[in-house]
């Protein structure tokens, strides 16, 4: 009896000093690693900065979605990319390449202005039209995926052409690979 | 003179059979009693519901409550018109006894129906008859159904049912439910999630929650099942669900970014499904037993909303093959599609009516949508309504009724089901208590 209860703590010591060890390595690595932009650098005493330096970080998604530019826009009922489109997705390119721990989903989206299917169908369509870009720049297939949301998810709720063409979208939304 | 007693039965439920002694010739003939549909302005057929004889102690609030569903669900099928109880010169005392037919007839009550009912523990039995009053003869036999007290709803259904079938001549509709898809939350963080009802918007019950988007759920031809589109994973994928369980499964379809507008093939064995790959959307099918899959459709264009005719041989569905949305019709294995629409404007979410000769679909011109039918080779194109957002039709059991979404615009917009008549008449909102959209329904319940 007594042994066996002596055995048991021993082994649970064993597993605390075990746990404990890998909860040190891990800031280690990631604190090492330095690709969490406002993540790393939130250490104390960086209050207010740290929202600024995520923006103007040019390795962070902050900056990738407002000064890249996260998303293009499309005419009613097309997936042709217009010329600022494709200067939009030239930066995203370029940032994807230099920042390739990042994986991408791309939403296609429509306006309301069409049946539900068909919508789903077009929103496929433009965040297919992203992909073949960002694939013609130099941006593994392998890290792209698509999804459509049709006309699911607007961000602008009016009923005319100032929300349509908000609407009729294509938005390249970035996660750090689980991987790297 | 005797006549028998039919006896329908509702699960879970007894079989019983039995005699009943009748003033009235048991032979009555159709008459005048009749009511033909396709009749192009209809006045509705004035008739008479007395409140239902309680046979039983304590059923007399359910007597009541069944006569009135009854009552409804006539009316609100636009060919009928009840003549208040306030008008009726003689009192039905008795459920056996004749019927005076010279002060319905005074009146100018058409169909009356006289009804009893009998609660025994959680048993509810209704009884009904159907008078055809200038004939001064009973429509048919008497019914009897059986069932439990929580299922009252249905037995007043079923008692319309008999009814509009006898004097139309088509089958009815009413006992019949409807899987659509319940809405709440802001117009740019809508919550979307399954749900199921009656056809006239009672019985409401959630069969998922709102944690995901939710689309298009399509009944099984037996109604115990229902295909929708689920963007549970993330992604657009179909997902099969058991209406009484709600036990749910995504389905297997062939390997592609995004499943979605599913439907049954008439047999419910079958799916037909779009599939996009690399931003070109096809149709496929999908075996559910086999898990084999057959690809429809292989143009570079968008082709979806495919839709079975009710032999399962052929598939309508959308394609934007010419430049805009139009309804096409090809073989139930693939092969060459035949254009059916070729009007101004873009056709969409086309359905094969039940009773195979006619195709609903969406059109969308000048900024209109409408809810519109043509026939099965494009021709004899009616539109049934008019608004700034109509679409996705799905036919009543009968063939004679269209529910479909209808929503409004601007920042408030909100999407509610409404129900049509084939002839384009008896325009309604079905209630559904919240938002609601893409209405499926599903088959007359057994």
């Amino acid at each position: 009896m007594n042994t066996a209860h002596i055995k048991k703590a021993v082994t649970a010591v064993i597993l605390v000093a075990a746990l404990g060890l890998s909860a040190c390595t891990r800031p280690d690595r990631l604190a090492g690693g330095a690709a969490g932009g406002d993540g790393g650098m939130g250490g104390p005493g960086g209050i207010g900065a740290t929202g600024l330096d995520g923006a103007s970080d040019p390795r962070s998604p902050q900056y990738f979605s407002q000064t890249v530019g996260d998303r293009v826009l499309f005419q009613v009922d097309q997936s042709t990319l217009t010329a600022q489109g494709m200067e939009t997705l030239n930066g995203q390119a370029q940032w994807l390449l230099t920042n390739s721990d990042y994986l991408v989903v791309i939403e296609g989206h429509a306006d309301e202005q069409g049946t539900r299917e068909y919508n789903v169908a077009l929103g496929a369509r433009r965040a297919n039209a992203v992909r073949e870009y960002l694939v013609s720049r130099g941006v593994p297939a392998s890290r792209l995926r698509t999804v459509s949301y049709g006309k699911e998810r607007p961000i602008a709720v009016c009923s005319d052409e100032s929300c349509y063409s908000l609407n009729r979208r294509a938005v390249t939304v970035i996660s750090i690979s689980a991987g790297s | 003179m005797m006549t028998r007693f039919l006896t329908l039965l509702l699960a879970p439920l007894m079989v019983l059979l039995l005699g009943l002694a009748l003033a009235a010739p048991a032979q009555a003939q159709s008459g005048p009693l009749r009511i033909t549909i396709t009749d192009g302005v209809i006045e509705p057929l004035p008739f008479a519901v007395p409140d239902f004889q309680a046979e039983t102690a304590g059923a007399e609030q359910l007597a009541r409550d069944i006569a009135r569903v009854v009552a409804e669900d006539l009316t609100g099928s636009g060919l009928f018109r009840e003549i208040p109880a306030q008008a009726f010169i003689s009192q039905v005392a008795s459920f056996a006894q004749p019927v005076a037919y010279p002060d319905w007839r005074a009146i100018n009550a058409q169909a009356l129906i006289t009804g009893a009912v009998a609660v025994n523990g959680n048993q509810l039995t209704v009884k009904f008859r159907l008078y055809d009053v200038f004939s001064g003869a009973e429509l048919g036999e008497g019914l009897q159904f059986v069932g439990t007290t929580s299922g009252w709803r249905r037995m007043g259904h079923k008692v319309a049912d008999a009814a509009y079938s006898r004097i139309t001549g088509e089958g009815g509709y009413f006992d019949s439910r409807v899987v659509y898809v319940a809405e709440s939350g802001p117009k740019d963080n809508r919550l979307k999630r399954l749900a199921i009802m009656d056809y006239d918007g009672a019985n409401i019950q959630y069969l998922t929650d709102s944690g995901s988007i939710v689309l298009a759920p399509r009944f099984s031809p037996s109604g115990d099942r229902v295909l929708y589109t689920s963007y549970e994973s993330g992604f657009p994928r179909i997902n099969l669900l058991d209406v009484n369980t709600v036990g749910r499964q995504q389905i297997t379809t062939e390997a592609g970014e995004m499943a979605f507008s599913p439907r049954f093939s008439r047999d419910g064995r079958q799916v037909i499904y779009s599939l996009a790959n690399g931003g070109n959307v096809d149709i496929y099918r999908t075996d559910l037993a086999t898990g084999q899959h057959q690809r429809l459709t292989s143009a570079p264009s968008i082709e979806t909303a495919p839709s079975f005719s009710p032999d399962g041989s052929q598939i309508v569905f959308e394609s934007d093959r010419s430049g805009t949305q139009q309804i096409y019709i090809m073989p139930a294995g693939g092969g060459e599609p035949r254009r059916v629409s070729f009007g101004e404007g873009r056709y969409a979410s086309p359905v094969w009516s039940p009773r195979g000769d006619l195709i609903a679909f969406t059109k969308q011109q000048a900024g209109r949508f409408h809810i519109g039918v043509m026939r099965t080779d494009g021709s004899e194109e009616r539109l049934l309504t008019a608004s700034s957002l109509d679409e996705s039709p799905t036919w009543a059991p009968n063939g004679r009724v269209l529910m479909f979404t209808r929503e409004t615009l601007g920042a408030g917009g909100a999407p509610a089901l409404y129900s049509v008549d084939v002839s384009g008449r008896n325009l309604r909102q079905v209630p559904t208590g919240s938002m609601a959209s893409d209405a499926s329904w599903g088959p007359l319940q057994p």
